[in-house]
């Protein structure tokens, strides 16, 4: 699919760059006119997989996160992120609401549920040792909030 | 991300303001459950109105204060939550242990 705009940028997994994400997600996305709702829908999807990629991820090495976004044709975004951590052994199981591995630290375990909520679809790759990788699709639907 | 606490009577009032992610949420925790051991209240009210953002991590929040208020036999209200933030706790099912309130306590109703 023709790809309109797209945006790659790479930063070290500590949890302050959970905001830095977001905003430069917000940023990019803008001249896609998405609704503020679906902009914060994206926005809280970002959040998610970049959280799990400090919080799961990089849990005990240190190392980047990659974000590629994409303004697709019919102002479909595309968003893949990805770590080189520790991997997921069982990727079924990780997504399934409510499982977690770090409750001591009050993760509730919705972080997939939320992206596969608010997005349109959600694809990980994982291995342990290997990094893992979420792409996550969304069709912009709404009448755009800019007029320009 | 920023807490304001508030006593009121027995209640205790946290008012958030900014946006809650992992990041964030642990300055603000501590302070809740150090007020929450001071002052014994018999309920916790945590306010949302003015919190632009918030994924998960504001519901592990949310959780685990349900569990610290649910230890010393208080309760705990969930106040005024945008729209997109009581979808994200629409999703978890949070409701069912903390109620959604719409408190009279805003900033614009005192103006």
């Amino acid at each position: 699919m023709k790809t309109e705009n797209s945006i790659r940028f790479i930063f070290p997994g500590i949890s302050v760059n959970e905001q830095t994400s977001r905003a430069i997600a917000s940023a990019f996305l803008v001249q896609a006119d998405p609704t503020i709702e679906e902009l914060a829908d994206i926005r809280t999807a970002v959040s998610e997989a970049v959280t799990n990629a400090i919080v799961h991820g990089y849990r005990n090495i240190e190392g980047d996160v990659e974000i590629c976004l994409k303004v697709l044709a019919d102002r479909e975004i595309y968003i893949r992120i990805k770590d080189k951590g520790c991997g997921i052994a069982d990727v079924e199981k990780a997504m399934q609401p409510l499982f977690t591995t770090a409750e001591s630290e009050e993760r509730a375990g919705l972080g997939f549920a939320v992206m596969q909520s608010f997005m349109d679809s959600v694809h990980v790759r994982s291995k342990p040792g290997a990094g893992t990788t979420v792409i996550m699709r969304k069709k912009l639907r709404g009448v755009p909030c800019r007029t320009s | 991300m920023t807490v304001a606490l508030q006593n009121d009577d027995s209640r205790l009032i946290a008012l958030l303001s900014g946006e809650l992610d992992h990041h964030s949420v642990r300055m603000i925790r501590e302070e809740i459950d150090t007020a929450i051991s001071e002052q014994q209240p018999t309920s916790l009210a945590l306010d949302f109105g003015e919190v632009t953002f918030m994924d998960s991590s504001g519901i592990g929040l949310i959780l685990g204060r349900c569990k610290i208020m649910g230890g010393i036999g208080g309760t705990t209200a969930i106040w005024n939550p945008p729209p997109h933030i009581r979808r994200v706790m629409k999703l978890s099912g949070i409701e069912r242990l903390a109620k959604i309130e719409r408190s009279q306590n805003r900033k614009e109703d005192n103006k």
